[in-house]
């Protein structure tokens, strides 16, 4: 009898694809459990495993918990809370006494290692693909034969070629060559760092030509596509941040680039803008229906225009006006004003960070390949901020105020002899580019946190992208927003995120030294003087 | 420009009244008198001195020449700095790791041994010559390329802050090595002297209202040369200047390179004083409010600046105290008023009242 | 200063270099595609006076900012003194070599005195140390009185420039001109808004200058009669070159120049 039960077992060990499991296998391997010695039990509770049934997890389970034993008629049970299940048929029965089979600690091990493999076999995706991951991360090729066994009966596509993926890399340590090629081709267009280092390891230590040369040609692939993969990420991170600085400098680009005036409170303007989408957010929280406010965003962006185009024109009104031709004083007095203007918001709505919600068609985003991500917020805002520039360069080149606006700043005594109100073109040029910072603010509640300060860490920055693109060239400004955010997210890797953004402001200092009207400047008479 | 007379009388007025005057009321008089300055005012007011020099040095370049510097924060944060590494190597082995070698913060970071740009600061005489020598070298090579490539007016002021701004966010960094955020603080003595002696406290006054006479007489022999009248030539028709064949590059290099010395030996005044130097001195925000100290005071002139940073940082004072919500309020306030209303500040406005009341009686 | 600076060989120098005070040989400018000059070449020689005359836009203002340094040329070469290339000097090099320009527009500095204005033109060392310990000496000062009466100001010395009227302030500029005593003086437009008095009594004043072989001056001017006064050889700019040049007789008889400024 007991030689029947170890040739059993040996017998199911063997077989790389064991038969489906009958009551009456399963019941014999069951009782194999209640071996002589702990390497009996350790073979049986192996074989049990094998089977790949579902049926096996909660025994194995049970005998590492000490709480798998039998009855008087030596059946075995499991034994919860006092109540005794017989594991082959699930029936709850009663027995007159109960002993536990004794495990020591590998029988504990095996048994609980195997059991967490049997939820391969679960008929719960989520916990086929829980168990196959853990498998996958722990590299150990306990578990090769189970998931062999387990990737006949798969049913999911994408648990299939997990469980192919994870056979493969533990293929790459097998003892015949033939394996571990067929391992590098299964593996060929994996993107994982941890095969990427077992395949070092291979390389390290492989005489087999073929695979050598395989494994090479796998490791090359490997690097390029990883190379392509952390290229894409910072290219998308510089783009997104691109564009943020685009949004808080195209509005700039408006007031010092087309009226030469530096305004030290634009910043505000942004900040104003994002605090606008956080009232409307509130106000739709509290008013409207719920599911109306997946579009808050939609009425934000033109209250955010209107508020801050406003204040922008009671401020060119007000302030500003009275000092053109000073533009050192007018930078002195518009800092002035944003230092009111963070202190107003600070009074309304508190020193703390308020949070903006992304919709939820702005939530979540594309999962590529090698962990990177393209979030929803960041693509819309790349889109966002091209398309404010396309309606800014339309509106300058096809409206008529537009028209007005070039010819004041080309030249104002003769524009004004045209019959061109001057003063009215410049507040509506200023409120423009107020609003334009303003509907700026509304993308930046998106991905940031709002407080009074918001602007503040804008200021430098879009000054940079306007100097570095060169003054009044809406071109000068897209290029440059886009190159400085580029550089910025290329050199983080290397530098870090604080000395990679020195880098680049020392990069500007230097730049505009030779050239300092900028990327697109303007060349003739009238820049001269 | 003042005449010789009257400029020595006012010189000798505010001689007596800070080095007399001052340590007699805090000396002298009775603790219980209603004339008495606390010791605390004494520091107050030697904080205020410092900015003093500071707005001095700024309207040196921004007044008469015309340059309106952003980052003057800067010259004076690293003289201030270099200061406090002085400190800090006088604190020996008295810090809270007890190593003789090390400031407690390297000690922190896990630091074996002292970085080289670190070394001779044990001494006090290289100390002080790095507080002139490190603005002076940074003023001079950032001025040289900008003025030579005519970076100006805005553009300047622009560069100005970001050269500021990039400094700050370097000295936040800990492997810059100048204690990250929290800077360079817990100083026990200056030469030996106690730091929190009310005797060392008098001295560091004292040490200030000197150099801010010393300032002024800096400040007036530049301004009252045939120089200072080329740096207003600058100032108000920069491109005329060098058709009269002088180098608006060098000119406003050598005032750029003396208002950042001027500025580094304020701050090495003001870092013992208030006993602490962190990366936000460097901030563009402080830059800017020097600024308002010249423009309030009167910038071209030699009494506005020391008027405006007294009465500009006193009102600070007292509002952040009284009404803190109120205090942005106010200096925001004041950067529109003086630069729509008082172009030539509190002393252009006393002139023009003194103009006006010699109309009426004649 | 002038022997610090670098004595280049001119990349195309013709047989006029030598010898002469302000050689330009065709020096093209433009700005964004407009040619402001096109090819233009000038000789001027030691001791010469020369008026230059042209339409609006003809290039005469870009011409002298080419000499003096404000604006660089695309192509052509502008050589001082047969030898020395003002196309690599900046401004203020240029000055102290001995090059005087007036302004079509006056500009003095406005917040200084008449005094100071006519100081800071002094021609004396202009380096940064030597003008902070600068002082005045009675030669020096001398030279500033006799100015102040030959340009009429001896009665505003104290008086700040930005109070003088229009034709003061010419008079003012002419006056810094003198001061510098440069040997090469450009004047652009100098009896712009000047009465016909003061127009006269400024057409003797260069008639004066040119006196002095040591002084050659070249005189932008509008106004033909002041032109006529002045009675000396005059060239014609129209689109960035050289149209004519000659007695005034002669180029007025020129049909070109007619054509040039009666329209075609």
């Amino acid at each position: 009898m007991k030689m029947l039960k170890l040739v059993l077992a040996l017998l199911a060990l063997l077989s790389v694809v064991p038969a489906y499991a009958d009551d009456d296998d399963f019941a014999l391997r069951v009782k194999a459990l209640n071996g002589e010695s702990y390497s009996d039990k350790i073979a049986a509770a192996e074989a049990l495993a094998a089977l790949g049934d579902g049926r096996a997890a909660p025994v194995l389970e049970a005998l590492a918990d000490g709480r798998l034993g039998y009855g008087p008629d030596g059946s075995i049970l499991i034994e919860d809370n006092g109540a005794y299940t017989d594991p082959v048929s699930g029936q709850v029965v009663q027995v007159a006494a109960f002993d536990a089979i004794t495990v020591n600690n590998r029988l504990r091990g095996v048994a609980r290692g195997a059991a967490a493999r049997l939820a391969l076999f679960s008929p719960d995706v989520e916990a086929r693909r829980a168990a196959m991951e853990s498998i996958m991360a722990s590299g150990s090729d306990d578990a090769a034969d189970m998931v062999r066994t387990a990737q006949a009966k798969e049913t999911d596509p994408a648990i299939k070629a997990l469980m192919a993926a994870t056979l493969a890399n533990l293929d790459l340590t097998s003892n015949d060559p033939a394996r571990r090629l067929a391992a590098i081709n299964t593996l060929g267009d994996s993107n994982d760092p941890q095969i990427r280092s077992r395949l070092q390891d291979l390389l390290a230590s492989e005489t087999d030509p073929a695979v050598r040369q395989a494994a090479d040609k796998m490791l090359s692939g490997m690097d390029f596509r990883l190379g392509l993969i952390g290229f894409s990420a910072n290219l998308f991170q510089g783009l997104s941040l691109g564009s943020v600085l685009l949004l808080a400098a195209i509005g700039l680009a408006v007031t010092f680039g087309v009226m030469g005036v530096i305004n030290m409170a634009h910043g505000e303007m942004i900040m104003l803008g994002a605090y606008t989408a956080y009232a409307v957010q509130q106000f739709f929280r509290a008013v409207l229906p719920p599911d109306l406010i997946d579009f808050y965003l939609v009425a934000a962006l033109p209250a955010a225009f209107a508020v801050t185009a406003l204040v922008g024109i009671a401020l060119e009104r007000g302030v500003i006006r009275f000092l053109y031709g000073r533009p050192l004083e007018t930078m002195l007095a518009t800092w002035g004003i944003s230092l009111m203007l963070q202190q107003v918001v600070r009074q309304i709505f508190g020193a703390t960070n308020m949070e903006v919600a992304n919709p939820a068609w702005m939530t979540g985003g594309w999962e590529l390949a090698g962990g990177f991500t393209l979030t929803y917020n960041r693509v819309v805002i790349i889109f966002f901020c091209l398309a404010v520039l396309g309606g800014l360069a339309a509106l300058l080149r096809y409206s008529s105020f537009g028209l007005s606006m070039r010819a004041v700043t080309q030249n104002r005594p003769m524009a004004s002899a045209m019959g061109i109100p001057t003063g009215r073109v410049d507040a509506l040029t200023f409120g423009l580019g107020s609003g334009i910072a303003g509907i700026a603010g509304v993308a930046l509640s998106q991905i940031g946190n709002v407080s009074p300060n918001l602007g503040q860490g804008y200021i430098v920055d879009s000054f940079m992208v306007v100097v570095f693109g060169g003054v009044g060239s809406l071109w000068g400004t897209l290029v440059g927003a886009l190159s400085l955010g580029l550089v910025n997210k290329f050199l983080e890797p290397y530098a870090g995120a604080m000395l990679g953004k020195i880098l680049v402001l020392v990069f500007i200092i230097l730049f505009i030294q030779k050239r300092p009207r900028g990327l697109f400047a303007l060349k003739g008479r009238s820049v001269e003087s | 420009m003042l005449s010789e007379k009257t400029f020595w009388s006012g010189f000798a007025a505010l001689g007596l009244l800070f080095l007399v005057v001052v340590p007699v009321l805090n000396l002298a008089v009775p603790e219980g008198s209603a004339l008495h300055l606390p010791n605390y005012m004494i520091t107050l007011i030697g904080k205020y001195l410092c900015y003093a020099i500071l707005a001095m040095a700024m309207n040196l370049v921004w007044g008469y020449c015309g340059v309106l510097s952003l980052g003057h924060g800067a010259f004076f944060a690293l003289g201030g700095y270099a200061m406090g590494m002085y400190m800090m190597r006088a604190i020996g082995s008295r810090g809270s790791y007890g190593n003789a070698e090390l400031p407690d913060f390297m000690v922190f970071l896990n630091w074996k041994e002292l970085p080289w740009f670190w070394m001779g600061f044990d001494h006090f005489a290289f100390a002080l010559i790095m507080v002139m020598v490190v603005p002076g070298i940074l003023a001079f090579v950032f001025g040289w390329l900008a003025f030579r490539s005519r970076i100006n007016g805005v553009y300047l002021s622009i560069v100005t802050q970001a050269m500021t701004y990039a400094l700050m966010l370097a000295f936040f960094r800990n492997e810059m090595g100048f204690g990250g955020n929290n800077g360079l603080t817990d100083f026990k003595d200056i030469l030996g002297f106690d730091l929190t002696q009310a005797s060392t406290k008098m001295g560091l006054y004292l040490l200030s209202a000197v150099m801010v006479g010393a300032t002024f007489l800096v400040v007036r022999f530049v301004a009252a040369s045939k120089l200072g009248r080329v740096m207003m030539a600058v100032r108000d028709a920069e491109s005329r200047v060098r058709f009269l064949g002088y180098s608006v590059t060098s000119v406003k290099l050598f005032a750029f390179t003396v208002s950042a010395v001027l500025a580094g030996i304020a701050g090495a005044l003001y870092v013992p004083q208030v006993g602490i130097i962190n990366p936000s001195e460097f901030s563009p925000a402080n830059s800017i409010e020097i600024a308002i100290w010249v423009a309030v005071g009167g910038r071209g002139t030699l009494l506005g600046p020391l008027l405006g940073a007294f009465a500009v940082n006193g009102a600070k004072t007292w509002l952040t105290g009284a009404a803190p919500e109120l205090w942005l309020f106010a200096l925001g306030a004041l950067f529109i008023i003086v630069t729509l209303a008082l172009p030539k500040g509190l002393v252009g406005l006393w002139s023009t009242l003194r103009a006006k009341a010699k109309e009426k009686t004649q | 200063m002038s022997d610090e600076l670098t004595i280049d060989t001119p990349r195309g120098a013709g047989v006029a270099a030598p010898g002469s005070i302000l050689y330009v040989d065709s020096v093209t400018v433009s700005f964004d595609g407009f040619r402001a000059l096109n090819e233009l070449s000038l000789v001027i020689q030691p001791g010469e006076l020369r008026t230059i005359i042209g339409p609006n836009g003809a290039g005469k203002t870009t011409m002298m900012d080419v000499i003096t340094g404000k604006t660089r040329p695309d192509t052509g070469d502008v050589l001082f003194d047969g030898h020395v290339d003002l196309t690599r000097l900046t401004e203020d090099q240029i000055a102290n070599l001995g090059i005087g320009r007036k302004f079509q527009k006056p500009t003095v500095f406005e917040q200084l005195s008449v005094f100071e204005n006519l100081e800071l033109a002094l021609k004396c060392q202009r380096d940064t140390w030597s003008t902070l310990m600068f002082r005045l000496n009675g030669e020096q000062k001398d030279r500033i009185d006799q100015v102040l009466v030959t340009v009429g100001l001896a009665d505003k010395v104290r008086m700040i420039a930005g109070a003088l009227s229009h034709g003061q302030k010419q008079w003012l500029e002419i006056g810094m001109l003198l001061m510098q005593d440069q040997r090469l003086l450009l004047l652009d437009e100098p009896v712009a808004g000047m009465t016909d008095a003061e127009t006269e009594a400024t057409a003797q004043l260069i008639l004066d200058l040119h006196k002095d072989p040591h002084h050659s001056l070249v005189v932008v001017e509008h106004d033909m009669e002041f032109v006529r006064a002045l009675g000396a050889r005059v060239t014609v700019l129209h689109e960035g070159s050289v149209l004519a040049e000659g007695s005034l007789d002669a180029v007025q008889a020129n049909q070109k120049v007619v054509e040039v400024y009666l329209g075609r």
